[in-house]
């Protein structure tokens, strides 16, 4: 008797398996309004004017979280990776590494959520593949997502657009999907009531660009490293200093008191469904009332400004006592497997 | 919630034809981590320097102990459970993240308490607990040695090196090689001993020993008590932190003493300083690492160029080493101050301009 409720070599392996899974567990969760009737090897797709084209494997641990899952995260960080260039994402493949063993019933529930993440983002799921490993091959699942989408014409972003007096705004609270992640780790006994941001934010992005237009400068989401490591990319790809203020910072209680108990600091956490965006001084506030209208913003603000050319650019940080410090990109490896 | 250093700069500037340049000296690498996040001392006056002390467990740990418990993580049957701070601080032959990495066992852990759990999970393996730190780590120590013995868990061993804070102190004024005019003293040992506990630093070499908590307004707070004691001749031990009675804890410190017997140390920098060091009482024989393992002799040994023996010991501040964010970055650390998230080498990396 085989037992249907893991996933075995054979799904990988082309037959009648393969067809079973694809048709009975992958389509059903993430086919979209336009079903392929047959599956061909390429989607095939119309495009006019520029594309943005990004790619991103996932590799999170525990493959569910709170606030997510490595479906909705391979689904989020592919179309924010867009977002953030200024593309409307409207396409994305989805390739699937299976461990031999692993539960069905936590695949469907992975790939439901994906779908519905793709639903919400306007994306569809338009091409994917699936192997599987021999167990140990891989911890559970590893998912590939590559997308494309449209960069629209009144968009014009890049680090050689930043200038000096620029405004830094940031959509919500800092590192609530790396301490998620964190928390539902079998070493960490602490449980707090934290999950994990991770959310598509096209819809911010978008907003920004068409009513703010060239205002806007650069954007970015502070995944890996953090806001940290997101505003050292800037002041070295830019030559300037940048100035931001902690008490301008939002941040969350239980995020705070998790990163505390952890000993990390949330301005090099991982988030998963913020916004960085860099804008003409003169639009800032503009841009906060726009960013506000969207509930996965809270307490969106400007965070600090860009400074002068300086010879060794530095990102400096006006501390709650009002004294400075110098934020570094983090250096390390403390966080593995959380994106 | 700018904090008021008014005070301070006034008491500096009339300290400072007397006295000087004043020197106050952290011994607690929590202190040293939220001086060095707030910005603290961009607000101090430039004739107060902060120089950190012997307060961090890592950066006090003798480079043997390290190569020893490379040794044991080698070990076939042997699991070594660590705090996280300890794996990239590299021994005469690397590091436990270089030895884990060629295949070596090494699990880290938060509490003592989850590495006896790791032991009761693991029967077929020997899990070899790296029990560090000060007074304040010591009482988790020996709870989780307890546990094991109740548990029957014979699969739990402690290789200890915990420390006692006063003899260092003692130690580092003895040797007068520092220039210190007060301590502020750690909140969290202090919790624990008690702030009476630094009366005998205070009465004993005339220094200034406040305790404080880890708030930078509460650090303030405490260099403030000390440059008034200054500034009024006095030196006495006493607290600005709510959190520490005079007496302290004495069940924490019952519990220390039901599995932990005075021994004499070896401190990075500092060398062998007599009854400064915890070691397990004969009854608990069974659950000590150094007495279970046949382990190595090492030699002593301090890599070339690496002065975090000086910076503990306050005679020389991170920027003063050569290595420092070239050749010993975060990312490479050469010296255990830059590997700990409480060493000075690490704040000053992390917050201060370079």
């Amino acid at each position: 008797m085989t037992d249907k409720r893991y996933i075995k070599l054979a799904h990988g392996g082309g037959g009648q398996l393969t067809s079973e899974l694809i048709e009975q567990v992958i389509l059903p969760a993430l086919a979209g309004p336009q079903k392929p009737g047959r599956l061909a090897d390429s989607a095939l797709l119309s495009a006019n004017g520029p594309i943005a084209f990004t790619t991103d494997s996932y590799v999170v641990q525990p493959l569910e979280f709170p606030g997510g899952d490595i479906g909705k995260l391979a689904i989020c960080g592919t179309v924010n990776d867009l977002a953030v260039c200024g593309a409307t994402p409207s396409a994305i493949s989805m390739s699937l590494v299976l461990e031999e063993g692993l539960q069905l019933d936590l695949l469907k529930r992975v790939l439901s959520s994906a779908g519905a993440a793709a639903g919400t983002s306007g994306v569809e799921v338009v091409t994917g593949d699936t192997k599987v490993v021999e167990r140990g091959g891989v911890d559970g699942m590893v998912i590939n997502t590559s997308g494309i989408g449209r960069i629209a014409d009144e968009c014009d972003l890049g680090f050689d657009r930043i200038c000096q007096g620029d405004a830094i705004l940031l959509s919500g609270p800092l590192g609530e999907h790396a301490l998620a992640v964190m928390s539902q780790r079998e070493s960490l006994s602490f449980t707090a009531d934290l999950a994990s941001d991770c959310a598509p934010i096209h819809e911010l992005t978008g907003a920004l660009v068409s009513e703010l237009g060239k205002d806007v400068r650069f954007m970015r989401d502070p995944t890996r490293g953090g806001l940290a490591a997101l505003l050292v990319d800037i002041a070295e790809a830019t030559g300037r200093d940048i100035e931001i203020r902690q008490e301008a910072i939002p941040t969350n209680k239980t995020a705070r008191a998790a990163a505390e108990m952890l000993g990390l600091d949330l301005l090099v956490a991982a988030n998963e469904g913020k916004l960085v965006a860099v804008v003409a001084n003169s639009a800032a506030e503009r841009a906060t009332q726009i960013l506000e209208r969207f509930d996965i913003c809270d307490r969106p603000a400007a965070i600090g400004h860009v400074g002068t050319v300086s010879q060794t650019p530095l990102v400096e940080m006006v501390t709650l006592i009002e004294g400075r410090t110098v934020v570094q990109r983090p250096y390390g490896e403390e966080l593995p497997r959380i994106c | 919630m700018k904090i008021d250093c008014e005070k301070i700069h006034e008491l500096a500037a009339n300290l400072a034809s007397s006295r000087g340049e004043l020197s106050v000296m952290e011994v607690c690498g929590t202190h040293t981590m939220a001086i060095a996040a707030s910005g603290l001392r961009s607000l101090l006056p430039e004739t107060l320097r902060l120089i950190s002390g012997p307060g961090c467990p890592v950066c006090v740990t003798d480079q043997s102990y390290i190569d020893r418990a490379i040794w044991l993580a080698r070990k076939e049957d042997v699991v070594v459970a660590t705090y996280g701070d300890m794996v990239r601080v590299p021994g005469r032959e690397g590091s436990l993240a270089d030895a884990r990495a060629r295949g070596a066992a090494v699990e880290v852990v938060y509490s003592a308490n989850q590495a006896v759990s790791l032991a009761a999970k693991m029967p077929d393996r020997q899990i070899v607990f790296l029990a560090v730190g000060f007074e304040t780590t010591t009482p988790g120590t020996a709870m989780a040695i307890l546990r094991a013995r109740e548990e029957s868990i014979d699969n739990f061993f402690a290789f200890t090196a915990h420390k006692l804070m006063l003899p260092a102190m003692r130690a580092l004024l003895e040797g007068g090689r520092a220039r210190i005019d007060g301590f502020l003293c750690p909140g969290h040992v202090a919790v624990i001993l008690g702030w009476e506990a630094f009366g005998e630093i205070s009465d004993d070499f005339s220094k200034p020993c406040v305790v404080a908590g880890f708030d930078p307004s509460q650090i303030a707070a405490g260099i403030g008590e000390i440059l008034s004691q200054l500034a009024a001749g006095q030196a006495k031990a006493c607290s600005v932190y709510s959190s520490v009675s005079a007496e302290g804890n004495a069940k924490a410190r019952r519990l220390m003493s039901e599995v932990f017997v005075e021994t004499d140390a070896d401190w990075r920098a500092l060398g062998v300083i007599s009854g400064s060091g915890l070691t397990l009482r004969e009854s608990f024989a069974k659950y000590d690492a150094a007495r279970q393992f046949t382990l190595p002799e090492t030699e002593p040994y301090q890599a070339p160029g690496c002065r975090c023996g000086e910076v503990i010991t306050g005679i020389c501040g991170p920027h003063d080493c050569g290595l420092f964010a070239k050749s010993c970055t975060p990312r490479n650390p050469v010296g255990p101050c830059m590997v700990s998230s409480e060493g000075a080498c690490a704040a000053a990396y992390k917050y201060e301009k370079r």
